[in-house]
């Protein structure tokens, strides 16, 4: 049983997607459909959990026949298959959906955002890609859902249409496309043409054709260099620039496609290939792919320098962001067990992590019309959930105990220790304080310092003024209506409020049971071949 | 499958010509109103049901190709026509365009051409699906020439219709026809000096006379033969530098021709090449004994980089398409180029594909030019809100342009990239793969102006296109997205096409 879970993992929102766009006039069916929606996909994805976590998931579920939906180039179908790595993601996004969906109607409605059936249409196709990202069974249908998934979030992106929101977007789309066309698509032509096959097989795809001397060394490290800068979402640098871009977007795309959805695709991806079509052994036998520790340990160091100068909040999560991506990169380029499995729980704990903290920064958005980092002084007073969570947010982010951060860096550490390389360690270490440096005054500014006085507050945002349909405007009773934003505002409305709670509380959760995640990541390992 | 009377079934290959022949005839004498439609309609749709009929029998019989000697005459006297998969393929893909455009041209015709010239548009506009039906489905060079000419001739004269609402397209329609009238001459040059040193007509005959022929790849003649033919061929199916005449054309152009050209007539310039190249001259001395390798294939990449740079700066989403089609024709040309299995068999699928995708994305601007009067960029922007089905089919079938997975043109690309790649030849994918990215800046720009721009002046009022252009448009765009999926049935076509065009060769 179960084999049919994952088609069905992305039929229910490709289905609720139809359903929203069905139910548009109607505000508050189209938002019910859209977190009954999440909540059934939950569902779906938790009953697929006990198949993966189950002992001899590789000799019985993994040998049994991937679920082919279309037979795309003759010998190559499109096809779907369980994996525990795709679990953890799943599961990730699956779970935080629920919470994002009713932080979006708060958010939505709040700010009166325009268009916001094609905002729901768009975010449940989003998803429906990340399903099939998650549970892809062959290159190719990983390939195919990556592309569906950075066409289904440009117009996320896009949203407001302000000048400034398309130009964006164009960064946006211009990048993750050119990339994946233009490496990564060619990447996967030449390994079919190298090996003639595209499926993902512990221990990679690779073997076969070093040894009998169709692929030499050096042209495997090319096909290396051009998977892992080929995959954009990963933001590798410096393919890095269309995240900060990105956050022109409504803070709800912000925070769950571009701190968790998006984002964790291109390092799922990486961790993939590594793993799946690579194969550590051919990788360290060619003595290929250690330049990834260094890129990668650049892009950590660079992005948190840069994200320490950054003012308007959204962009210092950004940067932050693309530093976080990294650790699991480097993570998953040690070709160690303990740093595939740093990888694999970094992408769960950092996933609760950023989301608060961008949950926070929609919810000081919402309440208090600011952006701007300088800006929050004092605001943890008037804010004391939002501030609260994004302080806990914050530790995660370190790697401070109670919080899942510090699972992850340990398996790092360890994994960096066992393997010998002095320079993993010195980057997260260097990494850490640099962490420190950019989140805790944001904390301390909001807790300790004196609010300013109250003549004027801060400039409106040209999203502020509400235009659009009739039926987008429906602020169906908050309990805040537009006037007290300002000046003496209070927290924001009810569902933002809980739903940041709930990841900050899951951040902390996530510390002391990680279980699932341990587990699942623990799995993955045992389908490795002994080295 | 249907009852087909005996008779009919025997004479397949010929109703497939004749049909429509004597269908365009009687169109002029059609009247006014609605009349000329109704029976282009059914022309058209008789001529499709033919060549699907065709398609079948050749399937059902499990011969490599069948046969038809028109008139009973020995075919090295007459004229014989022979049908294979290869054109099989094309003959739908030519009958099966043509009766949609049909079906989709009734409003658009309406708007855009005075009521009293009805009649002949539709008999000129049958004529030349006529023409290259016969170009297709011909086995005889010199039949080749004459229905060349039937189809250039209406062709000319459809562009020429757009001049009530363009007057520039008479000097577009006067381009082509100097232009095609010297293409058309090498051509005939070219066949001319291959009787000459063949003695026969027959296509299947001068391929054997050819190969018989000691001194073949030193033969004065042959050569001129060869390059005449080349050159004539490269401009009918506008291949850089020779595709001067097709941009201004296909602007210019009522929109309905503008879908019909787009997806047809080049498309039949490269099967006559096929014909030429593999079936006459034959791979050995086309690809390996001549230079065509390395001027196709520089031609084409030439054409594929520069001719999407010039659709990048176009303002008018018509010519921006039109340009695009040229650097399109260069990955088909670049395919077949490679002379190996992925390679023609991409060059195949992604004549079917591009005209699948093409045709569907010009019918689109024809809705909107119905509509909003014009298909300048001005005039695209913020539609996607008034007319979100039309500014829907044109966003998807921008994907397919750009080769997103999941439509077909990503198949096109994966053929040509594995071609490429067989061949040893990592430049033309890196050339292909800019093409690509080039084509997202083009497309791009179009979604951009369709669903972040703001509406101004008819835009602002219109409304979604009628429903007798929503579903011609939509049955294409469709097909672009379900052979993106399922490939089934255009990739095993094509790879046993490739595979019978490139003969014995390894």
């Amino acid at each position: 049983m179960g084999i049919e879970l994952p088609l069905l993992a992305m039929l229910v929102p490709a289905a609720g997607a139809l359903l929203i766009a069905a139910f548009g006039r109607w505000p508050n069916v189209r938002e019910l459909v859209t977190v009954l929606t999440s909540v059934a996909l939950l569902g779906v994805v938790l009953q697929m959990l006990p198949t993966v976590l189950a002992d001899g998931f590789w000799e019985t579920t993994w040998t049994t026949e991937p679920i082919v939906l279309f037979e795309m180039l003759p010998g190559i179908p499109l096809e779907l298959k369980l994996e525990p790595l795709g679990m953890i993601y799943a599961l990730i996004a699956s779970s935080l959906w629920i919470l994002n969906s009713l932080y979006s109607v708060g958010y939505m409605r709040a700010n009166h955002e325009k268009n916001q059936t094609r905002f729901y249409v768009c975010f449940a196709l989003a998803i429906a890609s990340v399903m099939g990202i998650a549970f892809s069974g062959n290159i190719l249908t990983l390939f195919v859902f990556y592309e569906a998934l950075s066409v289904s979030t440009y117009p996320l992106v896009a949203h407001k249409g302000t000048p400034e929101a398309v130009r964006s977007a164009r960064v946006y789309l211009g990048i993750l496309v050119g990339t994946s066309i233009g490496l990564l698509l060619p990447a996967l032509i030449a390994t079919y043409f190298f090996t003639g096959d595209l499926a993902f097989a512990p221990g990679g795809i690779f073997q076969e054709a070093l040894t009998d001397g169709r692929l030499t060394g050096p042209m495997l490290g090319v096909l290396f260099f051009m998977y892992m800068f080929g995959i954009g979402k990963a933001a590798l640098m410096p393919m890095h620039k269309w995240l900060p871009a990105a956050m022109v977007a409504p803070t709800p795309v912000s925070a769950l496609l571009h701190a968790v959805a998006v984002v964790k695709a291109g390092v799922f991806t990486v961790v993939k290939v590594c793993i799946y079509v690579f194969g550590t052994q051919s990788l360290v036998s060619a003595g290929q792919g250690e330049w990834l520790i260094y890129v990668a340990g650049a892009t950590i160091l660079i992005a948190s320098c840069i994200a320490l100068f950054q003012d308007n909040l959204k962009r210092r999560l950004a940067y932050s962001t693309v530093s976080q991506l990294s650790y699991i990169t480097i993570a998953a380029s040690l070709l160690s067990p303990l740093g595939f499995m740093a990888a694999s729980i970094h992408i769960a704990a950092h996933a609760f992590g950023k989301i608060t903290l961008f949950f926070a920064a929609g919810s000081i958005y919402t309440a208090a019309h600011k952006t701007k980092i300088s800006e929050l002084d004092g605001i943890g007073r008037k804010m004391p959930w939002t501030m609260g969570a994004f302080a806990i947010g914050s530790l995660s982010m370190i790697g401070v105990p109670p919080t899942a951060g510090f699972i992850s860096k340990w398996y790092l550490l360890s994994g960096a220790w066992e393997t010998g390389y002095t320079f993993v360690i010195v980057v997260v270490l260097l990494s850490t304080l640099l962490n420190a440096g950019y989140f805790l005054p944001i904390v301390w500014r909001a807790f300790f310092r004196a609010p300013p006085s109250h003549d004027g507050h801060a400039p409106l945002s040209p999203q502020d003024d509400a235009f659009g349909d009739p039926a987008d405007e429906v602020t169906a009773g908050h309990g805040h209506g537009h006037d007290d934003h300002h000046g003496d505002h209070g927290e924001a409305p009810l569902p933002i409020v809980f739903a940041l709670s709930c990841t900050a509380a899951g951040t902390i959760v996530l510390f002391f049971f990680p279980d699932i995640v341990l587990g699942l990541a623990q799995q993955i390992f045992k389908g490795l071949p002994l080295p | 499958m249907l009852d087909i009377p005996l008779d009919v079934q025997a004479n397949l290959p010929v109703l497939i010509v004749l049909t429509p022949l004597l269908g365009g005839v009687i169109a002029t004498f059609t009247g006014r109103g609605v009349l000329p439609w109704l029976w282009s309609t059914l022309v058209t749709g008789v001529t499709f049901a033919l060549t699907i009929q065709m398609m079948m029998t050749l399937l059902a019989s499990g011969e490599p190709f069948i046969s038809y000697e028109l008139g009973n005459w020995p075919k090295w006297w007459g004229i014989e026509y022979r049908v294979d998969l290869l054109n099989a393929f094309i003959l739908l893909v030519v009958a099966g365009i043509g009766f949609i455009t049909t079906v989709y041209a009734r409003l658009s015709v309406q708007d855009e051409i005075p009521d009293d010239r009805h009649n002949v548009f539709y008999a000129v506009w049958i004529l030349a699906i006529t023409g290259l039906l016969g170009i297709t489905i011909t086995g005889d060079a010199f039949n080749v020439y004459v229905l060349l000419e039937i189809s250039s001739l209406t062709v000319y004269a459809l562009i020429a219709m757009g001049k009530d609402r363009d007057r520039r397209a008479l000097t577009a329609s006067l381009r082509y026809l100097i232009l095609g009238s010297v293409g058309a001459s090498f051509i005939l040059l070219g066949i001319g000096y291959l009787m000459m040193v063949t003695g026969t007509l027959n296509m299947e005959d001068m391929h054997n006379q050819l190969l018989r022929m000691p001194d073949l790849d030193t033969n004065r003649t042959i050569l001129v033969a060869f390059a005449l033919l080349v050159v004539g061929l490269s401009l009918k199916m506008a291949l850089y530098p020779l595709h001067m005449w097709l941009p201004k054309a296909y602007t210019y152009a009522p929109s309905a021709v503008s879908a019909l050209l787009a997806a047809t007539a080049t498309k039949v310039g490269v099967y006559m090449a096929f014909r030429f190249l593999f079936g006459i001259f034959g791979v050995g001395f086309s690809f390996y004994a001549m230079p065509s390798h390395f001027v196709l294939l520089g031609m084409a990449s030439l054409g594929i980089i520069f001719s999407s740079l010039t659709a990048i700066r176009q303002t008018n989403a018509k010519s921006l398409l039109a340009y695009s089609s040229v650097g399109q024709i260069g990955y088909i040309v670049a395919g077949f180029s490679l002379a190996n299995p992925n390679g023609v068999a991409g060059s195949i699928v992604h004549i079917f594909n591009h005209a699948v995708t093409k045709g569907g994305m010009f019918m689109a601007l024809g809705a909107i030019a119905y509509r909003v009067g014009g298909t300048d960029m001005k005039h695209l922007r913020g539609l996607g809100k008034r007319m979100p089905l039309t500014a829907g089919a044109l966003a998807l079938g921008g994907l397919g342009l750009i080769g997103f997975p999941l439509t077909a043109g990503f198949i096109s690309k994966w053929y040509l990239v594995s071609g490429a790649l067989d061949a040893g030849m990592w430049q033309l994918a890196v050339v292909v793969l800019i093409g690509s990215l080039f084509a997202l800046v083009y497309v791009w720009k179009i979604i951009e102006a369709l669903f972040f721009g703001e509406p101004t002046g008819r835009t602002a009022e219109a409304t979604e296109a009628p429903l007798s252009m929503l579903i011609p448009i939509w049955v294409l765009i469709g097909l672009s997205i379900y052979f993106g999926v399922d490939t089934s049935f255009t990739a095993d076509v094509a790879t046993r096409a490739a595979s019978s065009l490139l003969g014995g060769l390894p």
